[in-house]
């Protein structure tokens, strides 16, 4: 008999645990808005920046009277860099604090893992990052570059205003470098670049011992033509790297090479001097001088209470997409997700750099493309930008795969993956 | 996607400027070249780009006595505007953010300023390949040999019909013989494409003794065909000798590249030895399996980091003082967390795993409250960067160079205590037998603690190095543990020489792998050797008895 | 086989047998027989969760088969489990067609991006079920027959062991990462649709898999519970107090490890298999040296050689996990971390040799 009251006291436990990662009565008085970036494991280094930009801006949006009369509450929850514990903790966000739009992700592994989570409760996910293009769902807003929005005009530049005759496409392996990289080859044998003119080399994540690739690079670049590095080598790896390009004297007058993915932040933590004179390719740098950048920065620099914090690319990715999701909600009046999907196409609302940015109906944003050279100070001075802002393109038309597709969330298409010679539209989850 | 020059309006006005001051210059230029230098200067001062390449033409071809300073000023990044008299400054940075400031026209002493005070004037990379080719071209009458060999140096690979009058000019009244064969070289490379026949193959027979790059890419014309398949080269005879020339400048790049791969594969060794050398003591003397290693190291590298925030105009010597200061730093770390925990987990090894698992995530994330979980920026001094070219086809880079010297200076001391010292003894002693040792009298808790700290100190000293080479972050130490792991139990658990020895050939045999596989699957190739390596030698390169070997 | 699957079970075995068998018909029958907002109905995110705590029990149970009861510290249980969860990876994505983002009714949409013209050849015949599953013990168990009979055979043992277990999966993890493997690289296998049929997202397909988690998970303790307290679970322990003598008595002492081994590799196969379609993802990180660790810590919270303690190690350092990174996402590591070196300090045998010491004490 006295067995049966631990078991039952050991079933309640079990039920309760249950019951309890149902109920959790939430007092309908705020909009929530989960905030999904990693604060710990190895992302954390570029996610936790991002995650103070959300609070900052949720902040500040409060002390404006909060959004349809009510206070917006952020909701911070840690995925660890962690991949399947993204979508979970999106379905966490979804369905235990009934948040009404999520700002989150950095890598596309982590969006990838959300993604049919999002699909599924159909909730509303802001990436802010640059990323592959190649997808367009219902429920994501991009806000971050598309290949066309970085890649392609930074070869552009090379190409028209540096001469650059050959080309290195450095990468780490994962998808977002294969897909830049495959798009860029393409671009660049449409040019007439030969094959043998390009080098294509995958290094994997976190890669730290760079000697031989650079001393190959030195090699492929003393052939007498004028050559550069298209770098798409993701976060840790950079430093190693352009400190290894530094050491065997490669500097940025002979190769230059041109990154997506080193922003201010990163140079932040770096010793600049190797650096100096080298590229970068993104839709904001801090060192724009626009009335608005300044504002921002000044608010991002007393939020910290650091002023040598630096402001990046994503950053302004979050600070145009939540500003256009309370437009949206403005406008359409509530925060129910099919309702704020369908007002978000076509907000606008201006850039920091200058110019408008607007949600396209491919749920990708317009945004200027800026090309600076890192200075020894860290931050970039621009040496060419587009005069007018870009329009991302989800789908590249430099793959054979991807070029008849288009992504049209508007009537009556309504699809992210349409193809327009067969007139289907496939991939879709609905 | 056109691309419009960035600013319509500015471009113009400077354009108008530019126009405005070039009819002024030309009038100056006869009667004043301290006129034509503030012409310059003032063009100089405008932030278009276009402007400042007209202006640094004109310091070029003015011969004014300040250009030279001025243009090195430029390239080195000290040239500065005072944002209130808008007088152009070389500016020398003093500590942070305090500069004393000379008038760049008169090298007059303006006194202090402060960084808020000043305004950079910066260049784009064409800039300053443009200055670099002025100063160049400036300095080939330099007084010192030194400087006009550098000169010459860096005018190696492109010469226009300009510095070749030069150079040409230089050569008549050249006194030192070093650069006198600079100049020839030069000349000779010239002769190659142009000239009569005799004179071509002649000066090939001659070049295919340097070792040069510019050389090689010279002769690759000479053997290369067009689209249509036709030589480029018109003359069969002279493509022989350049085939052969080719050859034999192939065979010597090849013998370079070889030694280049060992160098490549030495300092990979290098860091793999470092980083797991403390591991061998900790683990491989003690027997405890201590996950927090790489923490460990990471305090390492954040102690560099604060001491440079401490002395931040003392680059070097703040990474040499990083050195007793990070060993002194971890050993302390590893010293609490032997007495605090490790000590009750003796003759369980394999739970010391655990827990020190526990520290590292503690301690990593402690940093991340601390410094912030960004990465920290470690600068690197002169003496450090860049490389030892030897020629054209092998360069040593320095840091790698040192961290090998570091690396080997570092396991020397290590087996001079342990063969030396009075603790060295103890600990080996411990080691083999401890209950013997205690029953000798040898307080094995103290030498426990001391060992334990040694090994830890040794992790932070690897740290200082890694911090030159890699990100200084909360998660430096988890890039490296698996590696160092590996390491120690190739060379076998318990022998230092064997960490020694496995550290260097592993990273010597990745290095060669590296071409032909790439570096991931070298890498995996590697695991596999070692996982097969083990069955064959379950105890490692170098098996040891004694109170490791047991567990 | 009734006697040897239901003897010999003291009165923490029972409770945890009960508690398990509970749960597995409990909470799916909740949740299928109320209505979707009743306190006791289970949504699809605690069913997925709990489901996810399940898988990582058995793969606990696994490594304290190995650890616990024959000595090894294996530090790539990790790796069994993400080759099982592969493989199921590999069928959920054939089961896609020509659903995918490029509508390919053959090649993966990873494989279509990288231009592969066909399918590798290991990727065929995954798309049946019955091959799937027999393929999710196969792998991982073949490969442990490998490296074990190998390693088993040249007598490697302690720490040189846990490190080339530790080389396996961090090799493995290398390979996976790269591209070119055909294994979707980074990102690994996702966007999984559908199921025998079924929509994976459905309620059904959850609750079928939380039960099949939960029946998983009792059926391998009771089978775990038998092999140990058979005789060769009797030599096996043996083998861990003093393998020499177990030699020196004429026991092939390798081959007792090997099987033991091989087992424990084929139930992480299965944890793997039930947990990438209740999380919806499977990529090489799963691979990492670090989530290996982690199995090792949940059995030593849990409290190793009782094969409960793993069960209960694994979901209580899970679920506090789950709650923290929510609640303290600052500071939670902190937690976790004193917690690892606390129970390793202060409560040797785990979180169960305390309990029944402590209610051995109660009772004496």
């Amino acid at each position: 008999m006295k067995n049966y009251s631990v078991l039952s006291k050991k079933c309640f436990l079990m039920l309760s645990l249950c019951a309890s990662l149902v109920v959790n009565a939430q007092a309908e008085e705020t909009i929530k808005v989960g905030v999904l970036h990693s604060l710990s494991g190895t992302m954390a280094i570029s996610e936790t920046t991002l995650k103070d930009t959300m609070l900052m801006l949720i902040a500040e949006q409060n002390k404006k009277g909060g959004l349809l009369g009510k206070k917006l509450e952020a909701v911070v929850v840690d995925p660890a860099s962690n991949w399947p514990l993204f979508a979970e903790k999106a379905r966490e966000l979804l369905t235990k604090d009934k948040v009404s739009a999520i700002f989150g992700c950095w890598t596309s592994v982590s969006r990838k893992s959300v993604l049919p989570v999002i699909e599924e409760l159909n909730g509303v996910l802001f990436y802010p990052v640059q990323y592959e293009g190649e997808e367009s769902s219902k429920n994501v807003f991009y806000t971050g570059a598309a290949p066309n929005q970085q890649a392609i005009p930074a070869v552009d530049y090379l190409m028209n205003d540096l001469k650059v005759k050959r080309w290195v496409l450095a990468g780490t392996d994962y998808v977002y470098p294969r897909t830049t990289n495959k798009i860029l080859e393409a671009y660049l044998k449409a040019k007439g670049v030969a094959k043998k003119d390009i080098m294509i080399n995958y290094t994997p994540f976190g890669h730290s011992d760079w000697q031989s690739i650079v001393a190959d690079v030195k090699k492929f670049g003393s052939a007498g033509k004028k050559t550069a590095v298209v770098s798409t080598i993701n976060g840790d790896a950079n430093v190693p790297f352009y400190k290894e390009l530094g050491n065997q004297g490669v500097s940025a007058e002979n190769i230059p090479v041109v990154a997506f993915s080193v922003g201010e932040e990163e140079l932040s933590g770096v010793d600049t001097k190797p650096l100096v004179g080298h590229l970068a390719a993104w839709n904001y740098f801090m060192s724009v001088d626009t009335t608005k950048n300044a504002a921002f920065i000044k608010q991002w620099q007393d939020y910290i209470k650091n002023p040598k914090r630096v402001t990046n690319d994503p950053m302004e990715a979050h600070y145009l997409g939540f500003n256009m999701w309370v437009k949206a909600v403005e406008k359409a009046g509530t925060t129910d997700a099919d309702a704020v999907q369908k007002a978000m196409i076509g907000v606008e609302y201006p850039n920091l750099t200058g110019g408008i940015a607007k949600m396209l109906p491919n749920h990708h944003i317009s945004k200027p493309v800026l090309i600076g050279e890192i200075q020894d100070d860290g931050q970039f001075m621009t040496v060419w930008q587009t005069n007018k802002v870009v329009d991302g393109d989800a789908w590249s038309d430099f793959l054979p795969d991807s070029k008849p597709i288009i992504a049209d969330w508007t009537a009556p298409i309504q699809c992210g993956n349409y193809n327009t010679k067969t007139k289907k539209c496939s991939g879709q989850n609905y | 996607m056109n691309t419009l020059p960035r600013c319509y309006f500015l471009q113009c006005v400077s354009y108008l400027l530019l126009v405005f001051s070039l009819s002024f210059i030309s009038a100056a230029e006869a009667s004043d070249s301290v006129a034509s230098l503030q012409a310059s200067l003032g063009l100089l001062k405008q932030t278009s780009m276009t402007a400042r390449k007209q202006a640094i033409t004109q310091l070029g071809e003015g011969h004014q006595p300040r250009s030279l300073a001025i243009l090195h000023a430029l390239l080195v990044g000290q040239l500065f505007i005072i944002k209130s008299t808008d007088k152009m400054v070389i500016a020398e940075a003093q500590a942070e953010q305090a500069f004393t400031v000379y008038e760049a026209e008169s090298n007059q002493d303006l006194g202090q300023f402060s960084g808020a005070e000043l305004s950079k004037i910066s260049l784009t990379n064409a800039l300053r390949s443009q200055v670099r080719k002025l100063i160049a071209e400036l300095e080939i009458n330099a007084e010192h040999p030194a400087t006009r060999l550098a000169a010459l140096k860096e005018c190696d690979a492109t010469v226009d019909e300009h510095l070749l009058s030069i150079i040409k000019a230089r050569l008549p009244i050249e006194t030192d013989a070093q650069v006198k064969q600079a100049i020839q070289q030069v000349l000779l490379l010239q002769h190659m494409t142009q000239g009569a026949k005799g004179e071509r193959i002649a000066a090939i027979k001659v070049l295919k003794n340097e070792d040069s790059l510019a050389v090689v890419n010279q002769l690759k014309t000479f053997v290369e065909k067009d689209s249509e398949g036709q030589y480029l080269e018109t003359d069969a005879d002279i493509r022989h000798v350049a085939e052969a020339a080719l050859t034999t400048i192939t065979q010597r790049m090849q013998w370079y590249a070889g030694i280049e791969t060992i160098f490549f594969g030495l300092s990979l060794g290098a860091v793999l030895v470092l980083s797991a050398i403390g591991l061998a003591i900790t683990f491989g003397v003690m027997g405890v399996i201590n996950m927090a290693h790489g923490e460990l190291m990471m305090l390492g590298a954040y102690t560099t980091y604060v001491l440079q925030q401490l002395l931040p105009n003392h680059t070097g010597l703040s990474l040499l003082l990083a050195i007793p200061a990070a060993f002194l730093m971890s050993a302390a770390v590893g010293m609490l967390i032997e007495r605090g925990i490790i000590r009750f987990l003796y003759g369980r090894p394999l739970e010391t795993l655990l827990a020190t698992f526990g520290v590292s995530l503690l301690l990593q994330q402690l940093v991340r409250s601390i410094f912030s979980p960004l990465n920290k920026s470690v600068a690197t001094p002169q003496w450090l960067s860049g490389s030892w070219q030897v020629n054209d086809f092998l360069s040593l880079t320095w840091n790698r160079f040192y961290i090998l010297v570091f690396c080997l200076v570092v396991f020397v001391a290590l087996m001079q205590i342990l063969k030396r010292t009075r603790l060295g003894l103890e600990v080996r002693a411990v080691a083999q037998n401890r209950t013997m040792a205690k029953a000798m009298g040898i307080p094995t808790a103290r030498v426990d603690a001391l060992t334990f700290g040694l090994g830890s100190g040794i992790a932070g000293v690897a740290g200082v190095a890694l911090s030159q080479i890699t990100n200084v972050g909360p998660n430096l130490g988890q890039a490296y543990i698996v590696d160092s792991f590996m390491v120690v139990v190739f060379g076998g658990v318990g022998n230092l020489l064997g960490t020694l020895v496995a550290g260097f050939s592993l990273g010597i045999a990745n290095k060669f792998l590296e071409p032909f596989a790439g570096a991931v699957l070298a890498k995996i190739v590697l695991l596999i050797f070692i996982i097969l390596f083990i069955q064959k030698h379950p105890r490692g390169l170098f098996p040891q008895k004694g109170r490791a070997a047991d567990s | 086989m009734k006697h040897l699957l239901f003897a010999h079970h003291d009165k923490f075995s029972r409770t945890i047998v009960l508690a398990l068998a509970i749960l597995t018909i409990g909470i799916p029958l909740l949740t299928l027989l109320t209505p979707v907002e009743s306190v006791f109905h289970c949504s699809a995110y605690t069913l997925s969760l709990l489901g996810k705590y399940l898988t990582f029990a058995l793969v606990g149970l696994s490594l304290d088969l190995v650890w616990g009861y024959c000595g090894i510290l294996a530090l790539g249980q990790g790796a069994f489990f993400a080759l099982g969860g592969y493989v199921m990876g590999m069928y959920l994505m054939r089961q896609i067609g020509a659903r995918g983002v490029y509508g390919n009714p053959e090649l993966p949409d990873f494989m279509v991006f990288l231009n592969w013209q066909e399918l590798p050849w290991y990727w065929l015949g995954v798309n049946h079920f019955g091959v799937m599953l027999l393929l999710v013990g196969l792998v991982p168990g073949l490969l442990a027959w490998v490296f074990g009979g190998l390693a088993f055979r040249s007598r490697v043992t302690g720490v040189y062991l846990s490190i080339i277990t530790q080389a396996l999966t961090y090799a493995l993890l290398l390979a996976f990462f790269r591209n070119e493997m055909g294994f979707g690289g980074n990102n690994g296998l996702t966007d999984f649709k559908d199921i025998l049929g079924f929509n994976c997202q459905s309620e059904a397909v959850r609750v079928a898999l939380f039960f099949l988690s939960g029946l998983a998970l009792l059926g391998s303790y009771l089978l775990c519970h038998a092999v140990v307290h058979s005789k060769l679970g009797r030599v096996v322990m043996a083998i861990r107090d003093q393998e020499a003598r177990v030699r020196f008595l004429g026991y092939r002492v390798e081959l007792f490890k090997l099987w033991i081994f091989v087992f424990a590799a084929i139930l992480a196969g299965i944890a793997g298999a039930l947990y990438v379609p209740q999380v919806g993802i499977i990529n090489p990180s799963e691979f990492s040296p670090l989530n290996s660790l982690e199995i090792v810590i949940w059995v030593a919270i849990g409290g190793r050689g009782t094969l409960y303690g793993a069960i209960i190690g694994a979901i209580l350092v899970n679920y506090g996990k789950t709650v923290l990174t929510g609640l303290l996402p600052e500071a939670w590591l902190y937690i976790l971390g004193s917690l690892f070196v606390l129970v390793t300090l202060l409560l040797p045998q785990g979180l169960v040799g305390w309990l029944r010491s402590y209610t051995k004490e109660r009772s004496a």
